[in-house]
């Protein structure tokens, strides 16, 4: 569906939002593709929801510029913009009926009568709500509700459909079911999707690239395979999953390889590195407690980084557990290993002397 | 279970502490009713109290129950009631609708505005309560009057060569219904556009709505209950009205509380008067009745 070499559906051009002096969105650059599921992930008061009141119109950018589908929508209202959102809060209209809701938008765009009978019969039947559609929104349940709200952005078939935390408001066993749901709407339909969550598993699982927020700009676009395993800062590492990150000095770079010194683990540490440009300072190694093995015997060979320690703290989840790790110097390192077989007795036990080891590959060099 | 039993005890409280405004309304409000009532099917005479009681007790003791429904029979059989009824109406509705006019877009700026200036403007509704109600009221026979403050200041600048007429006319009477009475259009209203969820507003225009349809669309639908609410505290008291009609209208402005002042102090007909205030009170709890029936339906709706 994603042609490489058709423009980008929305382009956001170094745009920059203030409120009374405050910087919100901070020259943000930004190319959604069409038929993309694109999640901006970012932490309460990143920016994330002004940009995305900026793409829908609410907002006006205090400069830059909004490109959708080739158009200038800088200074487009939201009644004239092909794009819809669904509220966090839904927003659905209580005095009008389910079908009245969604076929508010079609009535506002003059379409004949029965052609909004047809599109709203089949909008709520694709979120099987072809029952409800005579019920007030205060007579249905929270995920009703969420699938009325999309129903009614939907029903408009915009060229962008805008998220704002779809999923916040639901209970966490009808979220995970609905997340599904949605991510087969949008492949279903082809319409591009922008989600915005504060969730990074919502993210994750949702879209098929993520812009991460911090302090008003993008502190990296990927999908969700690069912004996990190959986080471009300090500020993506820490707040997508779980990892350690380890401060050290470079001591040498040599073959697309450097060195890191770490006294707090007490330990010289590798980690690929093409470009030494920048490192001569302090740089930050980053790894993934999954990636982590942890033994009582010393790991023998390999292109592995090896650390020694004790066991401090240990969770038993059944499928994996997790370990809290002491260096000698007194750093705690996370580990986290699958229980891949069958045992009533852990290998691994408080206080055991144990050592860490990881592939070289797997350790992350982190700049800034 | 000391839990419990204190649980029990504060609700018991509660029901107690309930149950004085319920007193005081049926001592209050029910009781002088019940005089009106009695008075109302009575016959006047010539005396102290001028009519007739309804319980008759003679030399041996309970003679009977006296009751005669002429009185009322008199109100319908005379035009000149029905007429007076009318107008009161018809002055109270378009004092109402003027009311409503006016109220509306100021409940909806102040509502709109940030929450430390709507206390303030809330505060400027509720001023003139500071001041008594018959003080203010003269204060207009002082602004309107043909040698008073707006006509000497159209003579002096030129603007007219002789008074307007303003005041001891039906223009006067609306005028002071609707300044009068607006504060309690604009509460109602405020307090329902004030709790207004924004977002719909966003969600209208996102959908394709412009300022004006999401208002047509959304707000007006969403605040009938606050407009039905801010007719019925103006309509009601206005019908009765008598300050107002007695100090700035005309002889030719027949309002229902004139005639009632009237019959009690004028013709001291005491059963009549009582009469033209039972009819009124029926006339005015229609509207009420239905408003209820209305709210309780909606609030059916809500659950």
């Amino acid at each position: 569906m994603n042609d490489a070499k058709a423009p980008p559906l929305v382009q956001v051009r170094e745009v920059t939002k203030t409120f009374d002096g405050v910087t919100a969105v901070d020259s943000v650059s930004l190319d959604i593709l069409k038929g993309e599921l694109f999640a901006i992930l970012g932490g309460s008061g990143c920016g994330k929801t002004t940009l995305l009141r900026m793409l829908a119109g609410f907002e006006h950018p205090t400069s830059g510029k909004i490109i959708i589908d080739g158009a200038d929508m800088t200074d487009v209202p939201p009644y004239e913009r092909p794009v819809n959102l669904m509220f966090q809060s839904y927003a659905l209209f209580p005095h009008m009926s389910v079908e009245q809701n969604v076929a508010y938008g079609l009535k506002k765009e003059r379409v004949p009568e029965p052609q909004i009978r047809e599109r709203v019969a089949e909008m709520l039947s694709l979120v099987k709500l072809g029952p409800l559609a005579k019920r007030k929104p205060d007579k249905l349940s929270g995920g009703e509700k969420q699938r009325v709200a999309l129903a009614r952005a939907l029903v408009k078939r915009p060229k962008l459909l805008l998220l704002d935390e779809p999923l916040a408001a639901l209970d966490r066993k009808l979220r995970e079911h609905t997340q599904f749901e949605l991510a087969n709407l949008q492949y279903q339909l082809g319409t591009t999707f922008v989600v915005v969550t504060h969730d990074q598993d919502e993210a994750m699982t949702l879209a098929s690239r993520i812009a991460v927020m911090h302090e008003g700009r993008i502190a990296q676009v990927g999908t969700p395979g690069e912004v996990y395993e190959y986080p471009a800062n300090r500020y993506v590492a820490g707040f997508v999953g779980n990892i350690n990150l380890i401060e050290g000095r470079v001591t040498a770079v040599a073959n697309g390889r450097a060195t890191v010194r770490s006294d707090a683990l007490d330990a010289d540490l590798a980690v690929a590195c093409d470009d030494p440009a920048g490192l001569d300072g302090g740089a930050c190694i980053a790894v993934r407690p999954e990636k982590i093995t942890i033994s009582r015997e010393a790991p023998n060979g390999g292109e592995r980084n090896v650390v020694k320690g004790i066991v401090r703290d240990l969770g038993y989840f059944g499928d994996q557990s997790l370990y809290r790790v002491r260096t000698r110097s007194g750093a705690v390192v996370q580990v986290s290993a699958q229980n891949l077989r069958r045992s009533a007795k852990l290998t691994v036990e408080w206080d055991d002397e144990v050592f860490l080891s990881w592939e070289v590959g797997s350790t992350i060099l982190l700049r800034s | 279970m000391s839990n419990e039993s204190n649980g029990e005890r504060s609700l018991r409280w509660l029901k107690r502490a309930v149950a004085v405004p319920y007193l005081w309304l049926l001592l209050f409000f029910l009781t002088p009713f019940l005089i009106i009532l009695k008075i109302s099917v009575a016959d006047p005479v010539v005396a102290q109290p001028p009519f007739t009681p309804l319980l008759e007790w003679g030399a041996d003791g309970f003679e009977g129950i006296r009751a005669t429904f002429s009185n009322f029979a008199f109100l319908f059989q005379d035009g000149y009631y029905g007429i007076i009824y009318l107008a009161s109406l018809k002055m109270a509705a378009i004092g109402t609708l003027l009311c409503l006019l006016l109220g509306y877009p100021m409940a909806y700026y102040i509502a709109r505005q940030p929450p430390e200036r709507r206390n303030l403007l809330l505060l400027a509704v509720i001023l003139p309560f500071w001041i008594s109600f018959l003080l203010r009221v003269y204060a207009w026979i002082g602004l309107l009057n043909n040698r008073g403050v707006i006509n000497e200041l159209l003579l002096w600048t030129g603007v007219i060569d002789r008074p307007i007429a303003m005041l001891y006319n039906d223009f006067a009477v609306y005028l002071g219904i609707v300044y009068s009475y607006l504060p309690f259009m604009i509460l109602p209203l405020y307090s329902n556009l004030e709790r207004m969820d924004l977002d719909l507003l966003d969600a209208a225009a996102d959908l394709g709505a412009r300022r004006w349809r999401a208002f047509v669309d959304v707000t007006l639908p969403l605040s009938v209950p606050g407009i039905i609410g801010g007719c019925l505290l103006v309509f009601i008291p206005a019908v009765g009205e008598f300050t107002i009609p007695a100090l700035l209208g005309g002889a030719d402005t027949l309002m229902i509380g004139r005639v009632l002042w009237d019959e009690f102090f004028i013709n001291r007909d005491w059963p009549v008067a009582s009469a033209v205030s039972v009819v009124l009170l029926l006339l005015l709890i229609a509207p009420i009745m239905w408003f209820q029936r209305l709210q309780s339906r909606e609030h059916e709706a809500g659950r």
